[in-house]
């Protein structure tokens, strides 16, 4: 969605003079590329803790950085000072980085082209989290803790809100003027069972994704009261369930649970600066490397997934990119086979990719833009494959809710994920709770083993506000839509076993 | 439309001395401006240089700044915050207003206390602030650049970052207290590999200065692990006697530290719950090992006093300013302690104990050279990765190995070995420790921000390596 930025803060704040005089300083210090980014950051977290208002803190950050090249080699530098005088100092700051480090560069920095734009971008939010009154978010939180704790079936519940507003302005020396505004809200709650003979305790959640929409998404969007209303219930089951005997099983994983799947084995994994060892000493390399493009079957005929920047109320959807490139939507495993990368600018040079989709981020004024996730999704079935059609397919096996813990290796291998609920599935029923269970794979494995694709009635637009990479360390907010999907025979462990 | 530059002698961004603000003018108009019942102020300044690079190249790098002003005003017994990182004076006033103003109609605060009474200004309360730029790498840049030739001529690749800091905190409140606290801290750490990628290493160290950083010993580490990895054995999931490296020392240490939060114990929902509505304070849950913290450590000092501008469990914005002094969490083996703010303290009727942040793990035994020495048969671990926790209750973590394991036979590397997938709680994993090392600067890889650590070299008796990685 495109329109104007109204919020008089905002307007008021000199980016274009600023812009104006670190680009000019820039070019006089013998830059031949620069870009000028303006950051006003705002974010409100909300803690309730039991009955109690453990913490709300709101906290509004604005910087801006330069970035160049010079003689082929980047520099970055950022400050915080709002004045031209500053702004020309960072720009002459950026270049002296880039000088300094200059015999450390034995490749020159070449971005693929561009065109200039003067745009602004808004993302769609009906009611701005900023302006609702601080006691109504707390309110609301401490509702859902009271029932929590009414139904007797809860001993102790924190839940929160996480509230995100990212202004931003970016000038080029090529000429573009891109103005940009999104909102994004996360909201869950973990209620704790203990036993009180034995000590043991059990957690759960409503599993409720983040997204990229305003105060809306909690109060009549995303059914967030309504499914933690279930949680007491299915937590006192679960606690009562048997451990899973640990073995290999058909899975029916809910999109609540396979975003974060996907995240980790697709969404990395086709991240191309990890294919190409930028982040090595740190997120790690990926085993769908260059000579695989076009060539791995990376799952399933059935599967689909695209990167995009563009869907609606999507955690990674933005006008243009932090390198000024505009959004795009493009295929990155068609038919199984993987045929398309994440890039920025340089890398879609260097590659031969031709022009960047658009994957630069940068999560802060003073952090420098990397390639990172777009929104990774995983197309539903064009056939409408009902949730009780997928569990109808498996003899034997457990259909998994929501999403907890997760770890996956350095080259995106092998990975292992648990869950909020495990239901157990015979003769294409449910038929209980299990618990204890945490499934293990191989991503390609796992992969091709996905033997059903939920239809449109069971997607979901999952996602993460923190996805971390890069040195210094970043994060950055992404979506994953998915349909529910079976699989066949996983690893399943048994992770009291585990411990022991 | 946006506004116009403002002019810069309009207000005190920048100084002279790397000084962004003037955070104790700044503080002392705020106090000044509070109508609260009691107020706390906090200012923070960070300077950062840092370059990475990868396949014996620069790729990004940064010489950034930030600041941060919180203003915490508390009426009656409830709390509002605003934090704010662009202070014209100006707005100074409206800043103060909003955070009292969010005090209206909230819940009061349960963690609520009295804050703390000052005892002075300290001395250094005006001096200009720590900083760093660029010219931090003006020696090691050069090093890194041999780095880069050296590998290059045996035909491997680096990756790698660096990394210096500086940061000052400055912290007043309406009850006189005044505290400040600046420091410097940076590190580097490098992978190798073969062209193909099929083997790699790792090492790393932290750093004050950067002065005392030889990229080029760093390279010497790595080829000599390369070298061990010239012979690759294939080995299976199972339970193996196992030597941790003190990175992964630090990160098992850290993953059993950050659950230590007296509340949580209190409560029942703590691997250091009893069972009974206590804690296990008191019982040997660690085996031998002595793990503790000390604000004074000469090698990793930290800030010396509680700061902080938000509640959690283990935390309490009452506390800003609490001293924290060396706290052993557990000694030999027996856990002694836990995060109590004191508003949990006062209704346990316990001590208050401050979270701190650096840690180590005490250690006077042998180094690895003699550990391996006297190997039958176990696994060199240099790090590990991806580490989250699967069951709080046992705090039961999963986690990878990285960039080297060896096998040790009969006394020597034998050759490395394919990673693995682990499952093991880091209470237990500690528990088991059979051997401990020579404690030193360690630079855990999982809780990467966490510079300030110190551990030995382990051995651990039975280590559940639950399935193998292809990861190299």
């Amino acid at each position: 969605m495109t329109h104007s930025i109204t919020d008089p803060a905002f307007l008021a704040l000199p980016f274009e003079s600023l812009a104006g005089a670190a680009l000019a300083r820039a070019k006089q210090l013998g830059a031949t590329y620069a870009d000028f980014r303006f950051d006003r950051l705002r974010g409100h977290t909300i803690v309730v803790r039991d009955r109690e208002l453990q913490t709300s803190a709101p906290a509004e950050s604005i910087g801006f950085s330069v970035r160049v090249i010079k003689n082929g080699s980047w520099g970055f530098a950022a400050g915080v000072d709002l004045t031209a005088d500053a702004a020309a100092a960072v720009a002459a700051r950026a270049v002296d980085v880039a000088d300094t480090l200059a015999p450390l560069n034995v490749e020159p920095v070449i971005l693929a082209d561009e065109p200039v734009y003067t745009d602004t971008y808004v993302s769609r939010c009906d009611i701005d989290p900023f302006t609702v009154p601080e006691q109504d978010k707390i309110n609301f939180l401490l509702a859902l803790n009271d029932r929590q704790l009414a139904s007797g079936k809860v001993d102790h519940v924190t839940s929160y809100v996480i509230l995100a507003a990212e202004q931003k302005f970016f000038a080029s020396l090529a000429g573009s003027r891109i103005m940009q505004q999104r909102v994004r809200v996360r909201g869950d709650l973990t209620a704790v069972r203990i036993d009180k003979s034995t000590g043991a305790f059990e957690t759960m959640g409503p599993a409720v994704p983040p997204a990229g929409r305003g105060w809306e998404y909690f109060t009549t969007v995303s059914g967030f009261a309504a499914k933690a209303e279930e949680v007491p219930e299915m937590l006192d089951e679960k606690m009562a369930s048997p451990s899973v005997k640990p073995g290999r099983y058909d899975l029916v994983i809910d999109p609540t649970n396979l975003w974060l799947t996907i995240h980790e084995s697709i969404g990395h994994s086709t991240e191309l600066d990890r294919v190409l060892g930028y982040e090595a000493n740190y997120a790690g390399t990926s085993f769908a490397t260059l000579d695989k493009l076009n060539r791995l079957q990376f799952g399933a005929p059935s599967m689909n997934v695209t990167g995009d920047r563009q869907v609606e109320y999507g955690l990674s959807t933005v006008g243009y990119d932090d390198e000024g490139v505009a959004a795009q939507t493009w295929d990155i495993i068609r038919d199984g086979k993987l045929v398309g990368y994440q890039l920025d600018r340089q890398m879609a040079c260097k590659q031969r990719f031709g022009r960047s989709n658009g994957c630069a981020f940068a999560d802060a004024p003073e952090h420098v833009p990397l390639q990172r996730m777009p929104n990774v999704s995983l197309k539903a079935n064009p056939r409408d494959v009902a949730l009780a059609d997928l569990i109808g397919a498996v003899d034997d096996g457990i259909y998994i809710v929501g999403d907890k813990s997760w770890s996956i290796d350095m080259q995106r291998y092998n990975f292992q994920f648990t869950g909020q609920k495990f239901f157990r599935i015979k003769s294409g029923r449910i038929v209980g709770q299990v618990k204890d269970v945490a499934y293990q794979a191989r991503t390609t494995d796992f992969w091709n083993a996905m033997d059903g694709v939920g239809g449109r009635s069971t997607y979901l637009l999952g996602g993460a506000f923190n996805c971390g990479k890069g040195q210094p360390g970043q994060i950055a907010p992404v979506s994953h839509g998915c349909p529910a999907a079976l699989f066949r025979q996983i690893n399943i462990l048994n992770t009291a076993q585990e411990g022991h | 439309m946006p506004g116009r530059v403002v002019p810069s002698d309009q207000y005190p961004q920048h100084r002279a001395g790397g000084t962004l603000i003037d955070f104790p003018q700044i503080i002392d108009r705020v106090l000044g401006l509070s109508r609260a019942d009691a107020c706390i102020v906090i200012g923070r300044q960070n300077t950062n240089a840092n370059v990475r690079w990868a396949n014996n190249t620069v790729t990004t790098n940064g010489a950034t700044e930030s600041v941060a002003l919180s203003i915490l005003s508390i009426v009656g017994r409830r709390i509002g915050s605003a934090t704010r990182s662009y202070l014209p004076p100006e707005h100074l006033e409206r800043i103060v207003r909003e955070s009292e103003a969010t005090c209206e109609g909230k819940p009061v605060a349960p963690d609520y206390m009295p804050l703390l009474a000052g005892e002075g200004t300290p001395h250094d309360w005006s001096a200009p602030p720590a900083a760093t730029d660029i010219r931090v790498f003006d020696a090691f840049a050069p090093k890194l650049r041999g780095v880069f030739d050296r590998a290059g001529r045996a035909d491997l690749q680096t990756f790698g970052f660096a990394e210096h800091g500086a940061s000052t905190i400055w912290l007043a409140t309406s009850s006189g207290l005044r505290r400040r606290h600046s420091d410097c801290i940076g590190k580097v750490d490098i992978t190798a590999k073969t062209p193909d990628f099929s083997r790699s290493s790792w090492a790393g160290a932290a750093t004050a200065t950067f002065a005392d950083i030889d990229p080029g010993a760093l390279l010497d580490t790595l080829q000599q692990r390369l070298s061990w990895s010239e012979r690759q054995i294939e080995l299976p999931a199972g339970h193996y006697e196992v030597l941790l490296e003190p990175s992964c020392v630090s990160d098992l240490a850290l993953g059993s530290y950050f659950f230590m939060t007296r509340r949580d114990a209190d409560e029942g929902r703590s691997p250091y719950s009893n069972g009974t509505g206590g804690t296990r304070i008191g019982e040997r849950l660690f085996g031998r090992v002595t793990m503790y913290s000390d604000p004074a450590d000469s090698q990793i000092p930290v800030t010396p006093f509680h700061v902080g501008v938000a509640s959690d469990g283990a935390t309490s914005v009452f506390d800003n300013g609490l001293p924290a002094v060396r706290m052993d969490w557990t000694r030999d083996g027996v856990l002694r302690a836990l995060f109590t703010p004191r508003f949990w303290a006062a209704k346990a009727g316990v001590p208050a104990v401050p979270y701190v942040n650096n840690l180590i793990v005490a250690g006077d035994g042998p180094t690895m050279n003699d550990m391996i020495r006297r190997t039958r048969r176990a696994l060199l671990v240099t790090c590990f990765w991806y580490i989250r926790t699967v069951d709080p209750q046992t705090a039961l973590q999963t986690g990878l190995t990285r960039d080297g394991v060896f096998l040790v036979e009969n006394g020597e590397v034998k050759g490395s070995v394919n990673n693995f997938r682990w499952n093991m709680s880091p209470i237990a994993a500690l528990a088991q420790a059979t051997e401990i090392g020579r404690t030193g600067m360690a630079l855990p890889r999982e809780h990467d921000e966490f510079l300030r650590a110190k551990a030995p070299a382990l051995r651990i008796e039975r280590f559940n390596m639950s399935s193998p990685s292809q990861a190299s």
